[in-house]
């Protein structure tokens, strides 16, 4: 247990304010102001609007994918061909689309000039840029649903050659505007990645040392290193299959033989793509997944009242994460055929990179210990975070493994793993993220009720689609198909009926979505005022002196002086302290109180 | 993947250095008053911040395209291409570029209004006149049937050229826009950006040295 240090410090004991104050864009006019707006916070809007709407159309694609699965041959509106492309779709939307551009642009952009005690980011004009760039890559993916041939069906790993080759549905425009359209997001994302990472390392105000940061900031600043650097792995493979497929090289292609011709290609490797596609969807995992670790510790530890455990531990296992994920890839590629030597050495990073993911997991249980636990709407999502965490994450403790990986390869146990690690654990937390800032970002309170309906009905539906998966995987049922008849005859009647229940939970899952939205929406108006620190939050966010914080955030910038846990403060006049509040304040406090020992504040 | 591989080791280990050093002994739960500006004052100012993480992205992409090209080398279709003697010419002049910027710099900081003209002139024209170099290169292997798809190895050679030609581009839209400020007047304002334009000139002639030795090589 380590003591806070007291020392009455006054502002007239500081230096001069060297943290140099910047020219900021006068917007002028409504289109200056929303549209072509250079505040990080109305870009995060934007953002968040883009990723949220492209991500309902995936979620309308899984919606038809469980329609076909669940009542084969029931709805003549999906045929095999359509089938894939909504595999391909949903996956793609969801992984990049969504998820990444919803943590790193939107919430990036919302909290790291707030969070570090900025008035933006450093470049706000190329952050402009990057959002439109970005929807210029949304728009150039939904085209491709217009195309003739429709959009790819590769699936989502957008695998050489059955990506390019005929046979394959969309191999005509489809592929190449897939491809164009994830050039054009990296392009846009590095604009914002190089925004993310000066801002967090040159714009931090004063006393916002590395180590007081919120681990949210360090969550999105790791996740965005890791994605400026993986990235141009899949911009190279992008690039390559253009090519192959538009002008005929063969990077990728083999000789092969397509719907009875032999193509023109000859000698390509695949498996090269594997490789490169790999290397960044490794990190991808991390780029989704770290984010997600930054923001459910906060959530955690503002709403249980109590200090994040082991924050130090908690900022290092986070950068070795991010170290990590860039050797471990090739445990995607287990069935392609490699030197076992190198099975075992992708296993066994695989294996350690469970090590600071697990103490991780136990910060969080044990930052959960003995708190005065608040069982708010954003406190709900990031427990069900530990849990379905803590699911995903066991099973892929399995896969890693190279000779139990082969028989679940390609079956519904993956398919059950990676959504529970990567699809509803972030999804989660973005939810519990939305209802922890909505009151920042509108001013008003999202509806309670309507929250935790929410959240059981995804909490326990997704549950209901997930665990039995991991049975349907055991029995072999292959992942990808439309239907399941002759070929698959080894599967039990039990295994069908299982399938029309997990699309059932699936349709109401959805809906939930629908009571989310509305909720959204309706508070938007009708939500009740928030007030500037509803959940008596210590980050530099709540301190801002209007909600929604204006243009620039602060009037003054703030000083910092203490880490962003200090909740549960003993001898404090309430049970936090604000980092932006300095010593004296608390010792008068204390002094004013019992003036006694009794100090606190555990140590990380 | 070892090239790919061992940049990132290298950069990553450099990450993690860093942040540990900045981060062992620290005791974040103890409050106490800023000392200072916490920019880290040493560190360099966000424009050469964001530009050195701009060249760690680029130096990762064309890491991964060494990478894709090394794998894709040991198959065996691959025949080497004869590369067109006129690349030594391109790579003359794209160092003598990087001599005109670095020249631009040195006059920028002793405020040396002509010299810093020059320098810029020669760097942008040196740019310029290399790309067109590299465009006849390209010519002259079409013309003897050395064409994209024919072979892996030339399918990689119009690839790298390219792709390092599209970053000169952007760089000599860069070096537009400081000779614009320049235009404008202040000469304070245009230094940083005739300083970031001349260090990314010589990365890419850094780059380009890479490639051609890669290509030259197998």
């Amino acid at each position: 247990m380590a003591q806070v240090a007291h020392d009455a410090v006054t502002d007239a004991d500081l230096g001069p304010f060297e943290v140099e104050d910047v020219e900021l864009y006068h917007p002028k006019t409504f289109i200056g102001k929303y549209i072509w707006s250079q505040d990080a916070k109305v870009i995060a809007i934007q953002y968040g609007v883009t990723a949220i709407g492209i991500g309902l159309v995936a979620l309308a694609l899984s919606i038809l994918m469980r329609l076909q699965l669940g009542w084969p041959d029931t709805f003549s509106l999906i045929d095999p061909a359509n089938y894939l492309q909504f595999v391909t779709m949903h996956g793609m939307i969801m992984v990049i689309y969504l998820l990444t551009a919803l943590f790193l642009g939107g919430f990036g952009n919302y909290l790291i000039p707030l969070m570090c005690g900025a008035r933006d980011m450093v470049f706000p004009y190329v952050n402009m840029i990057s959002y439109w760039v970005y929807l210029a890559a949304v728009l150039i993916l939904v085209a491709s649903f217009f195309v003739p041939g429709g959009p790819t069906g590769a699936g989502w790993t957008l695998y050489p050659p059955q990506a390019v080759v005929g046979g394959t549905p969309g191999t005509g425009a489809g592929i190449i505007l897939m491809l164009i359209s994830l050039c054009v997001f990296i392009v846009g994302f590095t604009m914002g990645g190089l925004n993310y990472v000066v801002t967090v390392l040159q714009a931090r105000t004063r006393g916002m040392t590395l180590m007081r940061l919120p681990l949210t900031v360090w969550g999105i600043f790791m996740a965005t290193v890791l994605a400026l650097l993986a990235f141009p792995a899949l911009f190279v493979s992008c690039i390559m299959m253009i090519l192959d497929s538009l002008i005929g090289t063969s990077f990728f292609m083999p000789a092969m033989m397509a719907e009875g011709q032999q193509t023109a290609y000859d000698g390509g490797s695949p498996i090269l793509f594997q490789h490169l596609f790999w290397f960044f969807g490794h990190p991808e995992v991390y780029i989704v997944a770290l984010p997600a670790f930054g923001i459910v510790s906060d959530v955690l530890s503002t709403h249980a009242r109590k200090n994040i455990f082991g924050y130090r531990m908690m900022v290092w296992a986070i950068v070795a994460i991010g170290a990590l994920s860039f050797i471990v890839w090739a445990h995607h590629m287990y069935v392609s055929g490699m030197n076992p030597y190198f099975g075992f050495f992708f296993a066994t990073t695989t294996l350690i990179i469970a090590v600071p993911t697990a103490i991780k997991v136990y910060n969080w249980v044990l930052t959960l210990w003995r708190g005065n636990i608040q069982l708010t709407v954003p406190m709900l999502f990031a427990i069900g975070f530990i849990f379905t965490f803590i699911n995903g994450g066991l099973t892929g403790l399995f896969l890693g493994n190279v000779t139990v990986d082969l028989p679940l390869s390609d079956t519904y146990f993956v398919v059950a793993h990676f959504h529970m690690v990567m699809a509803v654990s972030p999804v989660l937390v973005v939810f519990g993220a939305i209802y922890h800032w909505y009151p920042k970002i509108t001013g008003k309170m999202l509806d309670d009720t309507l929250g935790k309906v929410h959240f059981w009905m995804t909490f326990l539906g997704t549950y209901a689609i997930y665990y039995p998966m991991h049975y349907l995987g055991f029995e072999g049922m292959p992942r990808r198909y439309y239907a399941y008849g002759t070929d698959t005859a080894f599967m039990s009647q039990s295994a069908h009926v299982l399938n029309e229940a997990i699309s059932i939970a699936a349709i109401l899952v959805a809906i939930a979505q629908v009571v989310f939205l509305y909720n959204a929406v309706r508070s938007l108006t009708k939500g009740k005022e928030a007030g500037p620190n509803p959940w008596n939050a210590t980050t530099l966010e709540w301190q801002t002196p209007h909600t929604p914080p204006k243009h620039g955030n602060f009037d003054e910038l703030p000083s910092v002086y203490r880490w962003a846990y200090d909740y549960g403060v003993p001898g404090a006049e309430q049970d936090f302290i604000p980092q932006n509040v300095p010593s004296e304040e608390l010792a008068a406090a204390r002094a004013k109180g019992e003036g006694g020992q009794g100090e606190g504040g555990a140590g990380g | 993947m070892t090239a790919a591989l061992i940049f990132l080791a290298l950069l990553m280990g450099a990450v993690v250095w860093w942040l540990v050093r900045q981060t062992i002994n620290v005791k974040p739960w103890v409050a106490s008053a800023p000392q200072g500006a916490q920019l880290g004052a040493g560190l360099l100012p966000p424009s050469k911040l964001a530009l050195g993480v701009l060249l760690a992205v680029i130096t990762s992409l064309f890491a991964l395209f060494i990478s894709a090209y090394s794998i894709r080398m040991e198959l065996a279709d691959w025949r080497p291409l004869p590369e067109p003697g006129l690349l030594w010419v391109n790579t003359a002049i794209l160092f003598v570029g990087s001599v005109g910027l670095q020249w631009a710099w040195r006059a920028a900081a002793r405020e040396n209004r002509r010299s810093l003209k020059h320098g810029l002139a020669l760097g942008g024209l040196c740019a310029a006149a290399f790309m067109v170099g590299q465009l006849a290169a390209w010519r002259e292997l079409t013309a003897s049937g050395y064409l994209v798809a024919g072979n892996p190895a030339n399918s990689f050679f119009y690839v790298l050229t390219g792709m390092h030609a599209l970053h000169l581009l952007g760089g000599l839209a860069a070096l537009a826009r400081t000779v614009g400020h320049l235009q404008s007047g202040a000469l304070s304002k245009a230094r940083t950006g005739v300083e970031l334009c001349a260090v990314y000139w010589h990365f890419l002639f850094v780059v380009w040295l890479v490639l051609f030795g890669l290509m030259l090589s197998t």
